[in-house]
């Protein structure tokens, strides 16, 4: 009786995340398609929970639930009205739909391939016996990881150089966000009622946000998800219309940006000057070390999410700013 | 008889949220719709909560329920306040 | 005490079916945004009972997170945004 009414929950949430995704992107109104994406998110929220990997539910939630909604929504709105089928554009549109059709064919056998591709990878990984080597060497190793979280001690230690790479691939996505040009222009100020919840929902996610990193090293938990949540509470800011949303200005923004690199090349560089290979931390020190990579990584992913959110430079750092304060330092010379 | 008492609340919270879904699909009108599901959600979700807080008998996790419990009846009012102005500037406005 | 977890999982994924249909069908997008709230308050019930049937106490923290940024959505679908003022 247990397993069967799991089966048909499991059954239902599979459902319903296949039907969602394939409504999205089968569907021709692009709100409706941004919308029925945000609910596929929330579901995969509870599907990471259901299949035990609270860390990505945590991830999932914090960027499904918060960032990729608002941000979806705000890029739908920005849209122009779409054309009607009938108009000027019509013989342009025949004769790429030749073009489009190779396309189409080209992005389907390739779709097919990679599903087609990780379907044998799992099955070789489920049928290959023993599959359980990867497990016993991180609790082997676990204990002189410094934190006792194994996904913390992967991302952070065991697999610190990946971590490093991840990071950097962030800040150069947050240097073509930049090369954009001006931020997205802002919201109006929001009415009382959203404004209260603002002034109690932005202090509890900052607060959200310290408490996953600090459990991260011995809960599910971690920079990225407390990043998330820190990114989560810039947008709300930028929502109600405030002018503040919590990036510093100027000098102190690239700073932020590229703290994550940064700490973790600082900390890398510094072992190796001490005579130890890169990035292998003393274990005595692991896990200061791990806390303090994953504090300056919070940081700067959480500007990197807010600033993707942003859509370009803000007011304060652009060009116009700049130009702005030359101005004024004129008249003192 | 602590049991008892937290599945009665946790079948209870089941069926206000299944009733809430009923009337979401069921009623005419936006407006109809959003009374009854926030009411009957956050009625649901509360009730639900009551009978998991008993069933744990752990402080910290009775705290963690009940701020859970604020933060959706926050989120949820405000969230049904926007949306319903929302409708109500697109009838009359554009 | 389990199978009644279950059972009452089994509740809720059934509710937040019944939501997705309005998701799907509804006619304006103020009911698509209100079968989200249905979602994401169905999804803390689901967390909260997975997190007893399946030990998991960090569930409660990803509850926590989707309870706080419920509003979230909502708020990006209304908000107005500014013209540029140059």
């Amino acid at each position: 009786m247990n397993t069967m009414s799991l089966l048909v929950f499991d059954g239902l949430l599979l459902l319903s995340i296949v039907g969602l995704a394939w409504a999205s992107l089968a569907t021709t109104d692009i709100r409706r398609g941004v919308i029925l994406f945000i609910a596929f998110g929330l579901l995969l929220a509870v599907a990471w929970g259901r299949l035990l990997a609270p860390d990505v539910a945590l991830a999932e939630a914090a960027i499904g639930a918060g960032l990729s909604g608002a941000l979806l929504l705000a890029a739908v709105h920005r849209q122009p009205r779409p054309l009607p089928p009938g108009s000027a554009n019509d013989s342009m549109n025949r004769g790429t739909a030749a073009v489009s059709m190779a396309v189409r064919w080209a992005v389907t056998l390739l779709s097919a391939a990679l599903a087609g591709t990780l379907a044998w990878a799992l099955l070789h990984a489920f049928s290959s016996t023993p599959h359980d080597m990867l497990p016993r060497a991180i609790s082997g190793n676990l204990a002189a990881s410094g934190v006792s979280n194994p996904v913390t001690a992967v991302l952070l230690n065991f697999r610190a150089y990946d971590t490093l790479l991840e990071l950097a691939v962030l800040l150069t996505a947050v240097l073509g966000i930049f090369s954009l040009g001006q931020a997205t222009p802002g919201y109006r100020p929001a009415g009382p009622i959203f404004d209260g919840l603002v002034r109690w929902l932005v202090p509890v996610l900052i607060l959200m946000a310290g408490y996953l990193l600090w459990v991260g090293a011995h809960a599910p938990g971690g920079a990225f998800q407390a990043g998330a949540t820190l990114a989560a509470a810039g947008v709300v800011l930028r929502l109600a219309g405030r002018s503040r949303i919590g990036l510093p200005d100027g000098f102190m923004l690239r700073i932020v940006m590229a703290a994550g690199v940064g700490v973790f090349l600082l900390v890398g560089l510094s072992l190796l000057l001490l005579g130890r290979p890169f990035l292998a931390y003393p274990p005595a020190w692991a896990g200061a070390l791990i806390l303090l990579i994953e504090t300056a990584a919070m940081l700067s992913i959480a500007a990197t999410l807010l600033l993707a959110f942003l859509g370009g430079q803000p007011e304060s750092t652009g060009v116009k700013a700049a130009a702005n304060r030359q101005r004024e330092e004129l008249p003192r010379c | 008889m602590i049991n008892t008492l937290s599945s009665i609340l946790i079948l209870a919270g089941v069926f206000f949220y299944l009733a809430g879904s009923i009337g979401l699909l069921r009623l005419p009108d936006l407006y109809s719709r959003l009374h009854a599901l926030t009411k009957a959600d956050n009625l649901g979700l509360g009730l639900l909560m009551a009978g998991l807080a008993l069933h744990s008998q752990d402080l910290f996790v009775m705290l963690k329920l009940l701020l859970i419990w604020l933060a959706v009846l926050a989120a949820s009012a405000t969230s049904a306040h926007l949306i319903a102005r929302q409708a109500r500037r697109q009838e009359t406005g554009s | 005490m389990t199978e009644l977890f279950i059972l009452s999982a089994l509740g809720l994924m059934l509710s937040l079916f019944l939501g997705l249909l309005r998701v799907l069908h509804g006619p304006g997008a103020g009911d698509r945004m209100l079968a989200i709230q249905l979602i994401g308050t169905a999804g803390v019930g689901i967390l909260l009972l997975l997190n007893v049937l399946l030990n998991q106490p960090a569930l409660l923290d990803v509850a926590l997170l989707l309870a706080l940024l419920a509003a979230v959505t909502a708020a990006a679908f209304t908000g107005q945004q500014e013209t540029h003022h140059d």
